[in-house]
């Protein structure tokens, strides 16, 4: 039972991070119905800003340095997925679906190959931006405290994961539901060209979510760091970024508690097939999507359009 | 026929030039090293998997990123066979070559097959769900090939142990290696490269086979799929079989593929088989541009020999950042690719008059958020 709560705490940590990944995924979906192949990469890019600034934030102690990275990573992030959606997306936005899709591949393989550039190869301010193809330690950003309970172990890290995310979240429904930018978001979504007749600026909504988004997968990404301690290289964003994006497609893609939920799921069941069998942990993702994509053909809250003839 | 033979005079004209340059007609030249014509068996193999995506995803229209699976079973499988069960060497060269092509389209078959099963879901899954989970069977796929060892010592414990050799000599993590060689084989004074050469007659043959595919009227079935599913349901197409059969065919190429990257390559690892192998074929297919087999041509051979090409000119390490920009640069200005509905002569409708192929694709918003 110990055994069975235990795994179910790290699987809810492991959850946090792939539910704020999948709600970065699932708004840029939701909003231009791209699916974001870069998105991984901006988890991973978020990793590393949190990295840099936190280590620079250390001298000021534990809270400054932690909330200097939150802020600092998630900024810059997010401004890096507006400068991306700018050059790479918007052009493409009334052209075929696939080139926007072909553009974010490109653009993930971009990020990945460039910051994983050794900077001896980079010619002199560039070498300051690229990140290296090597292990760097993620600095710790907070006093560790372990604390157990009935022979059941967690950490500070296990709680803060978990209520960062949740606060996170919560503040991007009041985002969604409860202001101008969530109303203009949402209308953009139903109907870009109606929305734009109300007078609303959908260039200026879409690279906003672009930002959300963004930034969300930053502060996943410095959830990773903290919990992981080691940032493995600039191509560490793949595989998270495709779990996010099962996670998404399983809640049901395009929306925001469908990532959520899908985010949590994926974590838990990965946890748990993980302690019975690595190769297992790594499949389960994918046979619990394709059993419930075949139950529910549109994600576990989604609903299926019927096409009208 | 005019066209169909201008065609086969210019692909046997590419060959000798290339059997000329790799210094195989007598001539002491080496302007194409070993190491060039692996990447150009390379090109021909991607040329022959990407046709195959452009059956699924460019001409029916269902969107499919499962590819490197396919790959993966017929490149197991087409090694397991010819190292494990049916040992090639052994057997004098003319058997081998047969005994490879047998193997081959037993592999692309068992590919085929699978492909098949992963077809039928898309009767139920639309757009983007359907992808994740042709995503999630590749995957699945890759996963299955690493647990090998555990399968095989599960086989052995129910007794099985006939079954468990071949499936534990694979390798899982370790990867998969030692099979067999082609030589080069001497006529007179000239050398024929065995390898290459089968991989070049089977990329034409998929050309040409693809081609009467797409304009029989099997392939234009498919487009009016793409075109709307309703619509040519009502006008008697049964799109549950025409679907389900492209699944098929490009499950087949893709072990085709798989099975020739085995003998090229010479060793295995699952992790040649990840989804980022599956999303190369979809930049191939995309910017050569979708339902345009001259696109498939082009930028599957262009894209394979680009960052090699970038790395002999002195790219070496940015060589994997130039390519990236290059395809950004690419469907900017070209957003429907290369050659997005259009085709090289030898390849286009072989009667004026049918439709022109056009993107679809309907822009329905989600209601979400």
């Amino acid at each position: 039972m110990s055994v069975f709560v235990q795994q179910l705490i790290n699987g809810l940590q492991r959850g946090s991070i792939y539910a704020l990944i999948a709600l970065g995924f699932t708004m840029v979906y939701g909003i231009i119905e791209l699916i974001n192949f870069a998105h991984g990469d901006m988890f991973m890019f978020g990793a590393y800003v949190a990295a840099f600034a936190g280590g620079a934030f250390l001298a000021q102690g534990y809270w400054a340095a932690f909330f200097g990275a939150l802020l600092v990573s998630m900024v810059v992030t997010g401004l890096l997925g507006v400068l991306i959606e700018r050059v790479a997306y918007r052009p493409l936005r009334y052209e075929p679906r696939f080139s926007a899709l072909t553009t974010a591949m490109g653009v993930s393989l971009f990020l990945e190959n460039f910051f994983a550039l050794p900077s001896q190869a980079v010619p002199f301010p560039l070498n300051h931006v690229v990140f290296g193809p090597n292990y760097i330690r993620f600095p710790a950003l907070l006093e560790v405290r372990t604390y157990s309970a009935g022979g059941i172990y967690f950490t500070t890290l296990h709680i803060l994961d978990f209520v960062l995310a949740i606060l996170l979240m919560l503040l991007l429904v009041y985002v969604i539901h409860y202001t101008l930018l969530g109303k203009a978001m949402r209308a953009v979504a139903f109907s870009k060209d109606g929305a734009k007749l109300m007078g609303i600026n959908v260039d200026w909504t879409i690279a906003a979510t672009f930002a959300i988004g963004s930034g969300l997968g930053a502060a996943s990404g410095l959830m990773y760091g903290m919990t992981y301690g080691i940032l493995a290289s600039p191509y560490f964003g793949i595989f998270p970024g495709l779990q996010a994006f099962i996670a998404a497609v399983l809640g049901g893609i395009g929306i925001i508690p469908g990532a959520v939920l899908g985010g949590f799921l994926m974590g838990v069941s990965e946890t748990f097939a993980t302690s019975i069998n690595s190769n297992l942990g790594y499949m389960i993702s994918f046979l619990i999507l394709i059993v419930v994509l075949l139950v529910k053909p549109a994600g576990l809250l989604g609903r299926l359009r019927r096409d009208k003839v | 026929m005019r066209r169909g033979g201008t065609a086969l005079i210019g692909a046997g004209a590419l060959y000798g030039v290339i059997l000329f340059s790799h210094g195989d007609l007598g001539v002491d030249v080496h302007w194409i090293t070993d190491y060039y014509l692996q990447v150009l068996m390379l090109a021909g193999i991607n040329i022959i998997v990407t046709i195959g995506l452009n059956l699924i995803n460019g001409f029916t229209g269902q969107f499919s990123i499962g590819q490197a699976g396919f790959m993966a079973i017929g490149a197991y499988l087409t090694a397991m066979l010819a190292k494990l069960v049916i040992p090639l060497e052994t057997l004098p060269l003319a058997y081998q070559l047969s005994a490879f092509l047998a193997l081959l389209l037993i592999a692309g078959s068992a590919a085929g097959a699978v492909g098949y099963l992963i077809g039928l879901p898309s009767l139920r899954l639309k757009g983007d769900y359907l992808a994740i989970v042709t995503l999630a069977f590749g995957e699945v796929v890759r996963s299955v090939i690493r647990s090998s060892d555990e399968t095989a010592a599960t086989l052995r414990s129910w007794g099985l142990s006939g079954l468990a050799g071949p499936i534990e000599g694979i390798g899982g993590p370790r990867g998969f290696g030692g099979f067999p060689k082609f030589d080069s084989l001497a006529v007179g004074g000239w050398t024929i490269p065995i390898l290459f050469t089968l991989v070049f007659v089977l990329t034409a043959v998929t050309v040409v086979v693809a081609r009467n595919i797409v304009y029989s009227s099997y392939g234009r079935a498919c487009l009016s799929v793409r075109g709307n599913e309703i619509a040519a349901e009502v006008v008697g197409v049964d799109s549950t079989r025409v679907k389900v059969l492209a699944f098929a065919l490009s499950g087949f190429l893709a072990g085709v593929g798989g099975g020739l990257f085995a003998f090229v390559i010479r060793f295995l690892h699952p992790d040649n088989f990840s989804f980022l192998k599956s999303i190369d074929y979809l930049i191939f297919l995309y910017a050569g541009g979708i339902a345009s087999l001259s696109g498939s041509i082009i930028s599957a051979g262009s894209l394979t020999v680009l960052p090699e090409f970038l790395r002999v000119v002195g790219f070496e390490q940015w060589r994997l950042v130039v390519y990236p920009l290059l395809l950004i640069g690419l469907m900017l200005w070209w957003p429907s690719g290369l050659m997005g509905n259009r085709e090289f002569p030898f390849l286009a409708a072989p009667e004026k008059g049918l439709p022109e192929v056009t993107d679809v694709t309907d822009h329905k918003s989600q209601h979400v958020l």
